[in-house]
């Protein structure tokens, strides 16, 4: 089976938001590439877009390979995809706000009740406690597919704490300053607006006790973490402190920062950790990276943090499949984006086929991320499937199921030229006080071996410029 | 010193400061231009980047017919050598400026300014082989002028003595600089007045950041106010920010300090820096609804004419 390709069509032409890029790169000579390539690596390497491997100890500043062939989608396209997004996100809020709430959807029975009181990022601390202007997700990173033109997929949702934004922004920089003429033929759609827009949305969800100009920072758990230069940059580019726990104490349920001028009260945090280590008090007690009594703030109401605590319920691959029908229960609208057909294998009849097909699914665990701990059938040992065969039966709860999806490829360039490699697209959705935004962008990720699925960088996949232009 | 070498240090510092503007405008309308017509990207960018950097004028005169579009305005702004401001002339009039005061230029500053000339040479000749400079070449050459002027601001205040030289040369720069950021709100001044700004999304965001960039204050900004680009604090950051050192208010302390540290030295005082103290202290009172208030292209056009009154004064006082 030949996957879509975004730019060429099967009679070797292009498609026609791909025309222009299509010529210019029939007529670039590969060394002009492969100069540009080492100008690109050089770029990133002084402006420090690294990241850390974790348990790899030569590579603890390692740059994801970036390619220069930029992905395209045209403004009808993104428009549909837009919409498609806004109505999702819209959705996972409000899901949120029933599920720490009034729970309708739970005894309309359009969700199994379990689903969410079983789910280990239920966190029934929240219920009962409403966040300002119903938003829970603040900032979430939709991963997309598409198999052919028409449709886009949705493979998972990212409502923790998603990453990958300051790649948006930095390919694009990098992009522009290497390839002028490419920008001056095509009149690609800006994306360096979204920090403002973050911004706006975080200031927007102030607690009601904060002053008119709230104090706003991002909590990162240090350098050491895999995406401390995301943390650094987003801190910089919004003009807020980048803090670490230790920088933040909490005195009657109020979080300050520890300043030269004293402390200054805290209202907004966009925090890059996850719930576990927010609070020792509250959740791991052995967290270093929290701030004692956070939590406690939280819940009176005098800090917000983005994104709210427990927003992992709505994220897992058990709650996915559910979506078309939380999009219907809450809007009274089909689903825009379309769901990646799922066997949810707690469903006997599900399990049962999805144990007679195991070698062309894709295995995986609900709670899993990062592409660990799945089985692709189709690349599978016979060893490996009965591995699962075992795990399935044992606890069919924990897994869901999925053809082996052809996903979309896109023009990459590799040692031997420009070849087809497979890519997935993540948008960065922004929801505040006054509604929900996109940039027109994101970060297109792309497997970098020939045939590979797996885009995730830390399995060596790498990252395109994305642009939206005028078809 | 030689009221001759004063003025070829004044001059020689504007010279410089003035290139670097002038590239950071290119680059800036380059970023508009390219936007999509719906983010307002649209082709009179140009005509504005001329206004901009105050060679509207001379173009129209020079060119005659010649349409107003990205190619002959880069090239007028940039290699030109009948436009008396466009980058070639000023580097090249710099490196005279400082040939002239050679002694009393540190070797390093000196080198600098030479090697930056030669590069120039350089870029001009691959030029001429070839007639065009295509887009890659000129966004090195661009880089190239703005690395030059940090290499001269890093020099002169890392190496030179505190005395005539250094005042007369950071004089210069800060009446230039003051000047340009002047310039860029008089051209831009239509896109920050409230009638303008719409609600959600406004068009005119981009030209807002573009003016941030230009005068390099793009991330400035957002340290400063800590929330989204208002057109008036766009305004307020250029205008009054002490902090901000493109600002009128940091290049007017700059310009009294300087002149103050002449008078102290020379135990006398004139009309600069009267002129200078009377201009800070009016930028000290004033508060950015004001100026929007009793309009802000008359704040500006009255600024530029004090400002070069001020040029005139420290040449009556110094230069002649």
């Amino acid at each position: 089976m030949t996957a879509f390709d975004e730019m060429t069509l099967p009679d070797g032409g292009a498609r026609a938001v791909y025309q222009r890029l299509w010529r210019w790169l029939e007529g670039a000579p590969s060394e002009l590439l492969s100069s540009r390539r080492s100008q690109a690596e050089l770029l990133f390497r002084r402006i420090g877009i690294t990241f850390a491997v974790y348990g790899d100890k030569d590579a603890t500043e390692r740059l994801i390979p970036f390619d220069l062939v930029p992905r395209i989608f045209a403004r009808e396209e993104w428009q549909r995809l837009e919409k498609g997004l806004v109505q999702r996100v819209n959705a996972l809020n409000m899901f949120l706000a029933d599920v720490y709430g009034p729970r309708d959807i739970l005894r309309a029975g359009v969700v199994p009740s379990d689903l969410v009181y079983r789910n280990p990022h239920y966190r029934p601390e929240m219920v009962g406690h409403k966040m300002p202007h119903g938003v829970y997700v603040h900032i979430a990173g939709i991963d997309i597919v598409r198999v052919d033109d028409k449709d886009f997929y949705v493979l998972e949702d990212n409502a923790r704490t998603p990453s990958g934004v300051s790649y948006m922004l930095e390919n694009r920089e990098v992009m522009m300053r290497l390839f002028p003429e490419l920008f001056h033929a095509h009149r690609v759609a800006p994306v360096e607006n979204y920090p403002d827009a973050l911004l706006a949305t975080l200031r927007s969800v102030a607690p009601v006790t904060a002053s008119a100009d709230p104090t706003v920072v991002v909590l990162t758990p240090g350098q050491f973490n895999s995406a401390y230069y995301e943390h650094s940059f987003l801190a910089d580019k919004l003009g807020v402190e980048l803090v670490e726990g230790r920088d933040l104490f909490v005195r009657d349920d109020i979080v300050f920062m520890r300043t030269t001028e004293g402390p200054q009260r805290v209202d907004v945090i966009y925090r890059r950790i996850d719930d576990d280590f927010l609070d020792p008090l509250a959740f791991r007690p052995d967290s270093a990276l929290g701030v004692p009594g956070l939590f406690g703030a939280y819940l009176s109401g005098n800090v917000t943090l983005a994104n709210a605590v427990g927003t992992g319920v709505c994220d897992d691959k058990a709650i996915y499949t559910y979506l078309p029908e939380i999009i219907r229960f809450y809007l009274g609208e089909e689903a825009i984006l379309k769901n990646v057909p799922t066997w949810r294998c707690r469903d006997p009849d599900a399990l049962a086929y999805v144990l007679e097909h195991l070698g062309e699914l894709v295995v995986k665990e609900v709670n899993g991320s990062g592409g660990y701990g799945m089985l692709v059938g189709p690349h599978a040992s016979k060893g490996e499937i009965a591995s699962f065969v075992a795990k399935l039966n044992a606890a069919p709860d924990n897994f869901v199921a999925q053809p082996t999806l052809a996903l979309s490829t896109c023009p990459t360039f590799s040692e031997s030229g420009i070849s087809a490699r497979h890519v997935d697209f993540r948008p960065f959705v922004l929801s505040g006080a006054d509604g929900v935004r996109v940039v027109p962008g994101g970060l297109t990720r792309v497997a970098m071996k020939p045939g590979s699925l797996v885009v995730n960088s830390s399995q060596g996949g790498g990252t395109k410029d994305t642009w939206v232009i005028d078809g | 010193m030689l009221s001759r070498a004063a003025d070829n240090l004044f001059w020689l510092a504007r010279y410089l400061e003035r290139a670097d503007y002038i590239a950071r405008v290119i680059d800036a309308t380059q970023r508009l231009s390219a936007l999509p017509r719906a983010y307002g990207g649209a082709a009179t960018e140009w005509e504005s980047a001329l206004d901009t950097a105050g060679a509207a004028d001379l173009f129209i005169d020079r060119q005659k017919e010649a349409p107003i579009d990205e190619n002959n305005v880069v090239e007028f702004l940039v290699f030109d050598a009948e436009n008396p401001s466009s980058i070639r002339n000023c580097i090249d009039l710099a490196r005279t400026n400082a040939r002239a005061v050679r002694t009393a230029l540190t070797m390093e500053m000196w080198e600098g300014i030479n090697s930056a000339w030669l590069e120039l040479k350089r870029f001009e000749e691959k030029r001429d082989k070839t007639c065009v400079m295509d887009l890659e070449e000129l966004g090195r050459f661009l880089t190239f002028v703005k690395q030059t002027s940090l290499h001269f601001d890093g020099s002169s205040n890392r190496t030179m003595l505190r005395n005539d030289a250094y005042w007369f040369s950071r004089l210069g720069l800060y009446v230039e600089r003051a000047d340009n950021t002047a310039r860029i709100l008089d051209v831009k001044y239509h896109v920050l007045l409230p009638e303008s700004e719409k609600v959600g999304g406004s068009l005119d965001y981009f030209q807002w950041t573009a003016i941030l960039r230009a005068v390099s204050a793009h991330t400035s900004y957002h340290w400063v106010y800590r929330q989204g680009i208002q057109p008036w604090l766009v305004a307020d950051l250029l205008i009054l920010r002490p902090e901000m050192p493109r600002s009128l208010t940091s290049c007017y302390e700059n310009i009294v300090r300087h002149l103050d540290s002449l008078g102290l030295s020379h135990g006398r005082q004139g009309a600069s820096q009267r002129l200078a103290r009377t201009m800070l202290g009016r930028l000290g009172n004033e508060k950015i609804e004001n100026v929007f208030q009793s309009g802000l292209h008359e704040f500006i056009t009255g600024f530029i004419q004090d400002n070069t009154r001020l040029g005139t004064a420290i040449a009556e006082q110094y230069l002649m």
